[in-house]
């Protein structure tokens, strides 16, 4: 217990020094694209009127000036104003949050659901018709790009056949204080198209992840014990394959998760989905970098969890990673 | 398990051994994608069936009281005096006004004020319509409008402060009189408190998210504020105090030609905004795609509603400098900036077939450009001065020769690749036409903001750029000027074309408050500008707008989509 | 194992074979683009918009035949696509290998030596990820300009982590394996089990994930290009052709995009036939 919570906070005091590099990097990168002023300001400004602006959004400083001022504020919770939008940048995001968590929660529900089940039956019957369709059919899952699959998503069921809306989110409710989409028949029809674009490339992944897993698996000493005592084949699966699968799925499922997060950007685009990927590409190209500063701070914030929570389950599934082993004692010196 | 196949099952018994199962596989699966996708292709003979049934669905009733516009850029904040970038003035034409209005053809129309005048060359006198209503019920006077210039002119990172920066002094000297004046005679003042939007007085000091919570959303526009969804949608209701809603009432009581509710759905994405209009989603679009048009001119279910725009596309040249950073001679080694030379400028503008780009790359929807104002805009010198330059690459070969090119030289063609209708293809098809006459062109695109950005920076040759203007001397003063920073002269003239004759008439024009002398100084400016090739104009863009058919849209050449444009049509 | 093994492994499944010949195909297509394509499409003189959008079969102004059609740049698609897969080729598989090579050299070491190493390593792979590829490329670009140089960077740096993650994740499991304690007790060198017994273990994790980021490299290069993002417009790869030919598939012109979509198909169900049977020979288990 006490090695839990050994890591938990090694975690989070590495996750601190990541939040700082990462704003670093984020400060420079913003600087080196371009002058937020270039575009923000009116194009027929005087120099006085440029300064004014300059000494309002605080751009008038060096560099390493604007990023300690920036680092003192955020220790108190501020990430500074929207350039665009004039509002602070973590109440923006954080009002698009929902949205986006809403997307990329189905999205990956959605691959874990059809996945497994899925992988199993391919890796159970690697030879069989089905078996082999169910991975030809994954290979197309990542083969065609996010955006022209979601094109086609929108002519199929939208234009073409009408039964599902082709952008947009249906009404919103609130679910336990969180702004939700999930409440009504509208908005599961709205959240669908989106959902099910996200979701094709983790499926595509988890069902080679889980066949290969399961054919490898098969082919295990106590795979091959247990089936030889005649344990029954569902056991077999249920039991022995299923849990020599969960290390790398969840893995992946949680590696994963951050970039349905980052890719949501291209099928909020398209589906005209009013999350945080969408306000990310908005903000990029109006140069906006608190915006980009506090979306990107929230996305480690989120990776960081994750990963603990990875990790917590690794220490969980797997007795030879305890603590005592997974952190070897020279890390404590 | 791996080696030896399962011969019990019954498709390999039937003869299907003999065929690699990967045939079968892919031929299975490929004729599905096909079937698939030609599908897809084909489906848009049909959106009939899309529409009918979410109409069906919706209820016609409520179809016919919401109108829904489908917004081609973000709307960023709903604050009347922070961002000056259109989808933010698109709503808060629906909720404000201000005391000049601009019709169909940015042509002056009285606003809120229903008439001004010069009272001496340095003051302009504005009367008010009395009896304007705002959405909270109180009625507009004097003081509301000087409280507004001066929130447009204090708000922090505001980018309207610029249209009050002339005025130096305002007063009200009765409550339906705003007298405003100048440091120097300045004749367009009328033009810029036209981007000055007039809320109630008590409202001066409202920030951002006062506006944008909805709280500080007072107008006296034809539509009150509802709601603000970042990134999503503003929906809007019918203000019945507004003026024109009693005459709408009166002409036609029995109809109601106006909607009880408006919805703007923010769909940047192009293909997505089409879509969303053919699955019955939105009633309208703006810029319609250009791949677009052939098939929605097609389309039954659908009006295409067109108008040419005041953004004229058109090409920088660097004048200034001795060498230019992107041309080189034909083996890449460094020359003289050829673009200094009038007669390599002439050549450039001869090369171009603007004609093709229009219907070829732009499919339509541009028009030929002789000026960098469109055609419709106050100062636009008349065809029987200038009209575009014919395409014409023998004489702009022999130009070339002439300036001492024979060889032609290389150049790099810089342009964004997100901000005007197809700009990237734009300035390839104009690569091809310079390649051809022996300018051997390369293009180089990018995203607006880092275009923008290494623009002002004098970082190109030859840039591509767009401009909306009121008038041609508002245009040159920006764009052509000799550029003075301290006076905010020039200010996009990036190439740093100095022209002291172009100066002293813009400057003239400007300070001419007689509509018709400074019309006549600002055509004979663009003409000069244009004779000198300072700058090569390409086409002005032409707006289009996609609805449902049964809508009546009266375009706007300033682009914008105004609900009070709209009227139900009946057969 | 033996090249020669390697060979008679695939050709006991047809299914690879399929896979190995398409790939050779292609290969070859575009190696040979420059010989083979009827038009050089990144030379603008041999361009005319006048051709801009012909269906397929139609007759350039040239009098050639436009196989495929052409894009709205009078560009001939088939040439465009050869050319395209060339440059797709290049960036989707020279990235994955480059980020093969850092990242497997990183998560091994990660893995083995553990300790602060291991969080270093692990750490800079959480920013790597916790940053959305777009804005990586966008930052790249702002400093370097574009070119496939600089997209080929952009792929490396937002795929190295994956693979570091993945090799560190199953050496881990490895380490601790009964073999390599065996190893220990012999006490072989350090080295030697990393490169005899605990790398070859870690291989076929590896080329799943490796298949699998070869095609999503290429993706992501179309991705970038649908943004705004990718290579210069005048040297189109597959990506970009389809990103180009978005905008058209609702006019009914589908030509423009699916072509090159199709051949972007081709191209990885073959890479991933061919991975898939990597793996089964490689894998020591298997054996």
């Amino acid at each position: 217990m006490l090695g839990m919570l050994v890591l938990i906070a090694r975690r989070l005091g590495q996750s601190a020094l990541v939040l700082l590099v990462m704003s670093l990097l984020v400060f420079v990168g913003v600087f080196a694209i371009g002058d937020p002023l270039a575009i923000l300001v009116s194009p027929d400004a005087t120099p006085e009127e440029i300064a004014r602006s300059a000494r309002e959004l605080g751009l008038q400083q060096p560099l390493w000036q604007q990023y300690l001022l920036f680092l003192q504020q955020a220790l108190q919770g501020n990430l500074g104003r929207s350039f665009a939008h004039g509002e602070p940048a973590m109440a923006l995001i954080l009002e698009r949050l929902p949205a986006t968590l809403e997307l990329a929660i189905s999205a990956t529900v959605i691959a874990i659901v059809l996945g497994i089940p899925l992988g199993l039956w391919a890796g159970l019957r690697p030879r069989s018709l089905s078996g082999q369709s169910i991975m030809a059919g994954s290979i197309l899952g990542f083969s065609l790009p996010t955006f022209w699959v979601g094109l086609m998503l929108i002519m199929l069921f939208s234009v073409w056949l009408g039964w599902l809306p082709a952008s947009g989110r249906g009404p919103v409710q609130s679910v336990l204080g969180l702004p939700l989409s999930l409440g009504s028949s509208e908005g599961w029809r709205h959240l669908l198209l989106p959902a099910l674009n996200l979701a094709l490339f983790k499926l595509a992944l988890i069902i080679r992840l889980v066949r290969a897993g399961c054919i490898e698996a098969l082919r295990q000493d106590y795979v091959r014990f247990a089936r030889a005592k005649g344990l029954h084949p569902r056991r077999i699966i249920g039991v022995h394959v299923l849990k020599n699968l969960l290390l790398p799925l969840i893995t992946v499922i949680g590696l994963e998760f951050g970039s349905v997060i980052a890719f949501s950007i291209v099928t909020e685009t398209i589906f005209a989905w009013p999350g945080m990927g969408k306000l990310l590409i908005d903000s990029i190209n109006v140069l906006d970098r608190p915006v980009i500063v506090a979306y990107l701070c929230i996305i480690v914030l989120l990776f960081t969890l994750i990963n603990l929570l990875v990790d917590l389950l690794y220490v969980l599934l797997d007795p030879r990673l305890r603590p005592s082993t997974a952190t070897p004692q020279r890390a404590g010196t | 398990m791996k080696t030896h196949r399962d011969l019990n099952q019954p498709w390999l018994k039937s003869g299907a051994l003999l065929l690699p199962r990967f045939h079968c596989l892919s031929a299975c699966l490929f004729s599905c994608l096909f079937c698939c996708l030609f599908a897809c292709l084909h489906a848009f003979s049909l959106p009939v069936l899309a529409q009918d049934a979410r109409d069906a669905r919706e209820g016609r009733d409520d179809a016919r009281s919401t109108l829904r516009i489908g917004m081609a850029a973000d709307i960023t904040s709903v604050d009347p005096h922070l961002s000056n970038i259109s989808p933010n003035n698109q709503i808060g034409w629906h909720v404000f006004e201000a005391l000049t209005h601009v019709d169909d053809n940015a042509r002056l129309v009285p606003g809120l004020a229903s008439s001004w005048r010069a009272v001496d060359p340095r003051t302009w006198e504005f009367k008010l319509r009395a009896n304007v209503k705002f959405h909270d019920g109180t009625t507009l006077v004097a003081k509301d409008v000087l409280a507004s210039i001066e929130r447009a002119r204090k708000l922090a990172n505001g980018q309207f402060a610029g249209f009050t920066r002339t005025i130096i002094a305002a007063e009200a000297p009765d409550a339906l009189t705003v007298r405003l004046r100048t440091a120097a005679p300045y004749a367009t003042l009328p033009h810029d408190l036209n981007s000055i939007f007039i809320i109630p007085a008590r409202l001066m000091n409202a920030s951002s998210e006062d506006f944008n919570a909805g709280r500080a959303m007072i107008g006296s526009g034809p539509w009150r504020f509802e709601r603000y969804a970042r990134g999503d949608r503003v929906e809007l209701s019918r203000f019945d105090g507004h003026r024109d809603a009693a005459r709408d009432a009166a002409r036609d009581a029995a109809r109601p030609s106006s909607w009880n509710k408006l919805v703007f759905r923010v769909l940047s994405n192009d293909p997505a905004r089409s879509a969303a209009l053919l699955a019955g989603d939105v009633d309208i679009i703006e810029q319609v795609p250009p791949a677009d048009l052939e098939k929605f001119n097609k389309n039954n279910n659908l009006t295409l509603s067109r108008k040419t725009s005041w953004r004229t596309i058109f090409l920088q040249l660097d004048h200034s400098r001795e060498r230019s950073p992107h041309i080189t001679d034909r083996k890449g080694g460094a020359i003289a900036n050829p673009l200094r030379d009038v007669r390599v400028r002439s050549a450039i503008s001869k090369a171009i077939n603007r004609a093709a780009i229009a219907a070829r790359v732009m499919e339509g929807a541009a028009v030929p450009a002789a000026a960098l104002v469109s055609p419709q805009i106050f100062g636009h010198p008349p065809a029987k001065d200038l009209s575009p330059e014919t395409f014409d690459a023998d004489g702009a070969r022999k130009l070339l020769a002439e300036a001492g090119y024979p060889e032609g030289f290389n150049l790099t063609l810089h342009a964004p690749n997100n901000r005007y209708v197809n700009d990237d293809q734009v300035a390839q098809a104009v690569a091809q036409m310079l390649t051809r006459i022996g300018i051997i062109t390369k293009v180089e695109v990018m995203p607006a903001n880092v275009y923008f950005t290494r623009a002002r920076n004098g970082e190109f040759s030859v840039a591509m750029l767009g401009w909306g203007s009121f008038s041609a001397d508002l245009a040159l003063r920006s764009l052509l000027m000799t550029p003075s920073a301290e006076k905010g002269l020039g200010t996009w003239n990036w190439g740093g074309y100095a022209n002291p004759r172009l100066d002293q008439l813009i400057e003239r024009s400007l300070s001419t408050t007689e509509e018709a002398k400074r019309e006549a100084l600002a055509r004979e400016a663009m003409l000069l500008a244009m004779r000198d090739h300072a700058a090569i104009a390409l086409h002005h863009q032409i707006s289009t707008w996609a609805m449902k058919s049964g809508l009546k849209l009266q375009p706007r050449t300033d682009e914008y989509t105004l609900a009070g444009s709209l009227s139900l049509q009946r057969p | 194992m033996s090249a020669r093994e390697l060979l008679r492994g695939f050709q006991r499944s047809h299914l690879a074979m399929a896979g190995l010949s398409l790939l050779a195909l292609l290969l070859l297509l575009a190696l040979a683009a420059g010989v083979i394509a009827p038009q050089n499409p990144y030379d603008l003189a041999q361009l005319d918009i006048t051709d801009g959008r012909l269906p397929p079969g139609e007759r350039l102004g040239s009098g050639a035949l436009a196989l495929l059609g052409t894009d709205d740049q009078g560009r001939d698609m088939l040439s465009a696509i050869l050319y395209g897969l060339r440059i797709s080729l290049l960036i989707g598989t020279g990235s994955t290998l480059l980020a093969l090579a850092i990242g497997l050299t990183l998560g091994i070491t990660a893995a083995w030596h553990g300790g602060w190493i291991d969080a270093l390593i692990m750490r800079v792979a959480d920013i790597q990820l916790s940053f959305p590829a777009i804005l990586i490329a966008l930052v790249l670009l702002a400093v370097f300009g574009q070119g496939s140089d600089k997209i080929l960077l952009a792929l490396v740096a937002v795929q190295w982590a994956y693979y570091a993650r993945t090799v560190r994740a199953t050496a881990l499991v490895e380490r601790g394996r009964e073999y390599i304690e065996a190893a220990r007790c012999l006490a072989l060198p350090g080295w030697r089990i990393l490169l005899w017994h605990l790398l070859p273990n870690c291989l076929p994790p590896l080329i799943v994930v490796a298949t699998v980021q070869v095609a999503s490299a290429i993706a992501l290069e179309a991705t970038l290009s649908f943004l705004g993002l990718g290579l210069p417009i005048t040297e189109p790869s597959l990506g970009l052709l389809i990103a180009n030919g978005f905008s058209y598939l609702l006019s009914g012109k589908y030509w423009i995009s699916l072509f090159p979509g199709l051949a972007l198909l081709l191209l990885i169900v073959s890479l991933n036939l061919v991975g898939d049977r990597l793996r089964d020979l490689l894998d020591p288990r298997l054996q």
